[in-house]
């Protein structure tokens, strides 16, 4: 039995049945469940707290505006930035990585230039690329895979070339696992002069992150896939950077002057921030970190290397089943994507919903990596700090069932 | 009722589901077209086409129909996807030919009966099974998982964008 097994008790909803069996939530790369603490903070800030920050005199406003505040600099602290203004909150990962491109890219890439990113990424960092690439005449390029499905970085030097401006990469994939070579890629990067921005919406909730190690340009994250609430993600960025970056939205809250033709914005991180935010998700993301940051990113990630093996073996038991990603554990996180026989995802996630099995089915947001793996679809099983044993032989259950109903047997 | 009411209604029916056996979804008959859909490929010479797809779960379904005085006369379909879009694909496409027009729409308002899709009872006839949609009739129990319906609807939402540009044709 897992040593975070005692957390289970935090999460409610993991309390739950599903088709009369007990719950067992095997879709944390979508979103993660949230401990009593995480809501505990969110209803008490409405309850106690709320009021529009930044710019009321009275008391609620005053302690909204310290609760928001607060929320950003343990974001801060969480990964290691030198301070809470290097954080921008924005709606979540896409919204970052769009405020990057638009910010950023719109109006520094020029016609022959070039954008490269994996072909592991989600499409949150390959969309606002196309569009940005579109509308600035710069192309895109992709670095490719190994046969372990790790990103190949033996074509680094060709691909980055000195034609490149800016560098995608995520930290782990959402579909393989894969932890991405943001070192290798960052070195070649710099070799060029490129800007390297870092899709750390897998990473960041499932190990330890040292941005300032890590040395990249831009990280984007959200807090859903970190105990936290929907509806707020952070981008990190350097400070020179950020600072010359333009906003992208304008409106209330940006501004320190605001002219009948022209405005003066706030400094960073507000002048990203434009209208009321999520004030109460800020909060809840604070409490999150909290949670996280006191069982330790190294135990999280420890953990999940344990529950990951774990279930790579039970899963090697069941005949058919193939794994998409890789088997070295050193090389993934807990997302662990799948197929069974010529069992549709579809079909999958349906015999092991009526299990009370929670799984992810389908492309997952990421059609150019399933193209490439030559897959129309995958299930996927991914684990967190609260996942167990019990949960894979839930699913391990589920799928000899699932066996068994399409005849292969 | 409210719109509130039935978003409630909703989310309660969802909790109460009970749990069901799942061999009442996947029965034998739709594992073979599964396995073995009728009518694979596409058509030569004159044709109507469409295609469908499911952008949430990546389903996807083509069809060709000749249509000759009124009448279905042959399909053809393709498509890649889960066991119970594909099936009724291929279900769907048996069904079709030698059917008249209005004897499609009929059988198109009948299948979305079953399924819940479009108001009414569900028609068919639980002690003479097969004896109003025929073998589309082992597609019932998808209507016992809602999420699971869009599956079995996109052929048929795909032969409707197909038979609409017929009517937009004759006008």
């Amino acid at each position: 039995m897992s040593s975070l097994a005692h957390l289970i008790d935090d999460f409610p909803i993991l309390g739950r049945e599903i088709n009369g069996h007990r719950l067992a939530y095997l879709d944390s790369a979508a979103t993660t469940q949230k401990p009593t603490s995480v809501i505990k903070a969110i209803s008490d800030y409405y309850e106690n707290t709320n009021a529009n920050v930044h710019r009321g005199a009275h008391t609620l406003a005053h302690e909204a505006t310290v609760a928001y505040e607060a929320g950003r600099a343990k974001v801060a602290d969480f990964i290691g930035a030198a301070s809470p203004n290097e954080i921008v909150f924005t709606r979540g990962t896409s919204a970052a990585i769009n405020l990057i491109a638009y910010g950023w890219g719109l109006r520094r890439l020029t016609p022959g230039d070039r954008i490269v990113i994996t072909l592991q990424e989600h499409h949150s960092n390959i969309v606002p690329w196309q569009l940005i690439a579109d509308l600035t005449g710069a192309e895109l390029a992709y670095l490719e895979l190994n046969d372990d499905y790790t990103v190949d970085t033996s074509m680094l030097e060709k691909v980055i070339d000195d034609r490149t401006k800016i560098v995608g990469i995520s930290g782990m994939s959402n579909v393989t696992g894969a932890i991405g070579p943001v070192a290798d890629v960052t070195a070649a990067a710099r070799a060029v002069g490129a800007i390297v921005v870092m899709d750390g919406a897998q990473s960041v909730p499932h190990t330890s992150t040292a941005i300032t190690e890590l040395d990249v340009d831009f990280l984007a994250f959200s807090a859903h896939k970190m105990l936290g609430p929907t509806g707020i993600g952070a981008l990190w960025g350097k400070p020179e950077l950020l600072e010359e970056m333009s906003p992208v939205e304008g409106g209330g809250e940006m501004i320190t002057d605001v002219g009948l033709y022209e405005s003066r914005w706030a400094p960073v991180p507000h002048k990203f921030e434009a209208g009321t935010p999520a004030i109460a998700q800020a909060v809840g993301w604070g409490a999150a970190v909290d949670y996280l940051s006191k069982i330790g990113m190294d135990e999280v990630r420890r953990h999940e290397v344990e529950i990951t093996k774990y279930a790579l073996e039970r899963m090697a038991e069941i005949p058919d089943l193939t794994v998409y990603g890789p088997t070295d554990l050193d090389k993934r996180g807990g997302a662990v994507s799948f197929e069974l026989g010529d069992i549709h995802a579809h079909d999958l996630a349906t015999i092991l919903d009526e299990e009370g099995v929670a799984v992810r089915a389908g492309h997952h947001c990421a059609k150019p990596l399933m193209r490439y793996l030559e897959v129309p679809a995958t299930a996927r099983a991914s684990f967190y700090i609260y996942t167990i044993e019990e949960d894979i032989d839930q699913m391990v259950k589920a799928l000899w069932n699932a066996r068994k109903l399409f005849g292969l047997d | 009722m409210g719109n509130a009411t039935s978003a409630e209604a909703l989310v309660q029916r969802s909790r109460k589901k009970a749990p069901m056996a799942l061999d009442e979804l996947y029965r034998e008959v739709i594992l073979d077209h599964y396995r073995n859909p009728r009518r694979k490929g596409t058509l030569d010479g004159d044709h109507i086409h469409a295609e469908g797809q499911n952008p949430s779960c990546g389903d996807e379904f083509s069809l060709d129909l000749r249509i000759e005085e009124g009448a279905v006369t042959d399909a053809a379909i393709q498509g890649i996807g889960c066991s119970i879009s594909q099936a009724s694909g291929s279900m769907m496409a048996e069904a079709l030919v030698g059917k008249s027009l209005d004897e499609v729409a009929e059988m198109t308002s009948l299948f979305k009966q079953m399924m819940g899709i479009d108001e009414g009872d569900n028609p068919v006839d639980p002690d003479r099974p097969g004896s109003v949609l025929g073998d589309l009739e082992a597609l019932q129990g998808v209507r016992k998982f809602p999420v699971r319906v869009k599956c079995a609807d996109l052929p048929w939402t795909t032969l409707e964008n197909a038979l609409q540009s017929v009517e937009a044709a004759t006008g």
